[in-house]
């Protein structure tokens, strides 16, 4: 008993060791909630494909996220909104920002007796959410729906309650819409609403929004796909009426990018473009300038290529937009600068 | 066990030889008084780290707002202004409700299952509810989204607008989700501790109290509500307060009911927030220092009221031992 017991310690103390020499490289991140489903997709398949490199990603949100990479306690982080200059000036290392998939933020709401798809002016939902709109047949939404009849009841307006990426999409762009909602509330991952309920999570509000008369919220564009919920056409900075979709999305990725700064933090609410859907946003993963564990550096730079490559292909599939053709391109000259 | 291990020889007195130390195990007396204080010790130290670390943790919101987080009522994570007092009322808000809601609820059922149940109903009954206490909370918040919160907007808000919508508690809109309806869900989580707990207090009461009360003429009912309750008086406020400690503290079903929005209104169909509510929302995605520091603070501002709140618990009880009731 005891000598089988031994062979088979001696067993696995072998593999261990054969699989240490083969250069298993252990991957640690942390970071945002919303593109999580397709990093561990991403992560699984490559993986498999190169079954040395193992990718441990914890989805605790993008601020903690952030506080890990500046902690270094992970090799590399991701968050939905950029590092701010004062939390990359705290940082020992250059960090760098590179966009990974694409997301959007929609409109949905609940009228009793209305089912036409509405449409949104930026005016109108800034309006809303500052709590200065207050009636739903109100002429900034009336005048946007011409042929839809709007009861005169209050909106009830639902944000969400747990500080969130979707929140800071949706705050960025209000931002731009409107200089009141810039100057008095801001964009951040949790803000001070002037006015509304909030739930907790895209479930939180669609379900708050689907129980209560007369109220509008907003969720994430996948939520919103995958649960069949109807959602809002908002106005673009070119004027056009759009319903989120994964190719505007893109496209205002793609209008963004001729602008795109150096280190990629960049917002693209509000994009210039017929095409562009005006709450879209990039998710960026952080990954530290300086590696020194050559292993572990050579493993990052290979997946960032092949995310930004063959990964990109799997986003569809789980409703996420992909990257423009223009930023990809950039961003692999970015690579080189991870050393 | 490194620990205890470590403390076994300690407990030994230098110079003591190797049969004193069987001794001393087998009969365990010492061995015994040294492991016990240990642990009780280790929640000692437990809670002084717990207060060490939020103390510490905090240092940047304490030394930006001082004292006056507490009576500040904006919350803005964007300008950094931070305050907890519409947390702390809201928090106050939903237990006090629940309370009001939960104590005269489950004094009557633990003293029907005590008193007047037949003994095989009142054991099967009590077997349910002690299961009720282990419900994770997620359920009942799923129980208020679903069943309260709806219930709330179309029949009890409305009725109770009709009936008291004169008193400034029951007036303006009625979204479903709000303090009452918080306070509520609250109460249907605490009630099976204090029915568990009274029920238990009522049985231990002992039987020559019954029969000399109605040896003396008392009715059933006036020996149940004159002589046995307030015997077990200091039992049954035990169990209000350990239902307390977990109204003022639960996070997941009030957040799910009570509408996430930091301010102080006089009506309970409003919504609110919570410490435990907020704290739990904002902390994964809280950016900058200050922010996470003073998301930390409104953690020490709980366990001080929870302290508070056990201190006047205390001594709650012990003005009604003076008072009579249970001789001691």
């Amino acid at each position: 008993m005891r000598k089988t017991l031994l062979a088979l310690l001696a067993l696995c103390a072998l593999a261990f060791t054969a699989n240490a020499q083969s250069g298993t490289v252990l991957l640690n991140a942390a970071g945002a909630t919303f593109p999580a489903p397709i990093y561990l997709k991403w992560f699984d398949v490559y993986h498999t494909a190169h079954p040395n490199i193992q990718v441990n990603y914890q989805a605790i949100g993008s601020g903690a996220g952030i506080r890990q990479v500046l902690a270094g306690t992970v090799d590399f982080g991701a968050s939905d909104g950029p590092m701010t200059d004062e939390q990359l000036a705290q940082s020992k290392v250059k960090i760098l920002h590179f966009p990974t998939v694409l997301g959007a933020v929609v409109p949905t709401y609940n009228i009793p007796g209305v089912t036409a798809s509405l449409n949104f002016t930026q005016k109108a939902l800034a309006g809303i959410y500052l709590g200065q709109i207050t009636k739903w047949n109100d002429p900034e939404i009336t005048k946007a729906n011409p042929g839809v009849k709007l009861p005169g009841d209050d909106i009830v307006v639902v944000h969400r309650s747990d500080g969130s990426g979707t929140s800071y999409i949706f705050t960025d762009f209000l931002s731009k819409a409107s200089d009141e909602w810039k100057n008095k509330v801001g964009k951040a991952t949790s803000v001070n609403w002037p006015v509304g309920l909030g739930g907790k999570g895209n479930e939180g509000v669609s379900g708050l929004v689907k129980q209560t008369p007369d109220s509008i919220g907003y969720i994430e564009l996948i939520y919103a796909l995958q649960n069949n919920i109807t959602y809002g056409a908002v106005q673009n900075a070119a004027g056009k009426f759009l319903k989120a979709d994964l190719a505007g999305v893109t496209a205002a990725a793609a209008g963004a990018a001729k602008d795109m700064p150096e280190d990629f933090r960049v917002s693209i609410t509000d994009a210039p473009g017929a095409a562009a859907y005006p709450i879209s946003s990039f998710t960026w993963l952080l990954i530290p300038a300086q590696i020194q564990d050559a292993t572990k550096r050579d493993a990052i730079k290979g997946f960032l290529k092949w995310m930004m490559t063959d990964g990109q292909n799997y986003n569809e599939g789980l409703s996420y937009a992909k990257l423009p053709k223009p930023v990809v391109v950039k961003e692999m000259k970015q690579i080189a600068l991870v050393q | 066990m490194a620990t205890t291990a470590t403390s076994m020889d300690r407990a030994v007195p230098p110079g003591a030889g190797p049969r004193s130390l069987i001794h001393r195990l087998r009969h365990g007396d010492e061995v015994a008084h040294v492991v016990t204080l240990l642990f009780a010790a280790l929640i000692l130290l437990v809670t002084s780290l717990l207060v060490f670390t939020l103390w510490q943790k905090s240092h940047l919101s304490r030394a930006q707002f001082g004292w006056s987080f507490l009576w500040t009522s904006v919350w803005d994570p964007v300008f950094s202004h931070f305050g907890a007092l519409p947390f702390i009322y809201g928090t106050l808000v939903t237990s006090v409700v629940s309370l009001a809601i939960a104590v005269p609820l489950g004094l009557a059922a633990a003293i029907f299952l005590a008193e007047l149940a037949p003994r095989t109903l009142s054991d099967y009954i009590a077997f349910l509810i002690d299961l009720l206490a282990a419900v994770p909370s997620v359920i009942y918040g799923l129980f208020g989204i679903f069943i309260v919160v709806p219930l709330m907007r179309t029949t009890i808000g409305p009725a109770l607008k009709h009936t008291l919508g004169f008193l400034p508690i029951f007036s303006g809109p009625n979204y479903g989700v709000g303090f009452l309806t918080a306070g509520i869900v609250l109460a249907i989580m605490i009630v099976p501790f204090i029915i568990s707990v009274s029920r238990e207090v009522l049985l231990t009461v002992p039987r020559d109290q019954r029969e000399a009360a109605m040896g003396l003429g008392a009715t059933r009912w006036e020996a149940t509500w004159k002589v046995v309750v307030p015997w077990a008086r200091t039992g049954i406020m035990g169990s209000v307060f350990l239902a307390l400690a977990r109204a003022l503290g639960e996070t997941m079903a009030v957040t799910m009911v009570i509408g996430n929005d930091p301010k102080i209104a006089a009506s309970l169909f409003a919504p609110g927030y919570t410490i435990a509510a907020v704290i739990a929302n904002e902390f994964t995605e809280a950016t900058g220092d200050l922010y996470l520091s003073a998301l930390i603070e409104l953690g020490l501002v709980l366990f001080l009221m929870t302290f508070i709140l056990n201190g006047l618990a205390r001594l709650m009880i012990l003005a009604t031992e003076r008072g009579g009731g249970r001789p001691s």
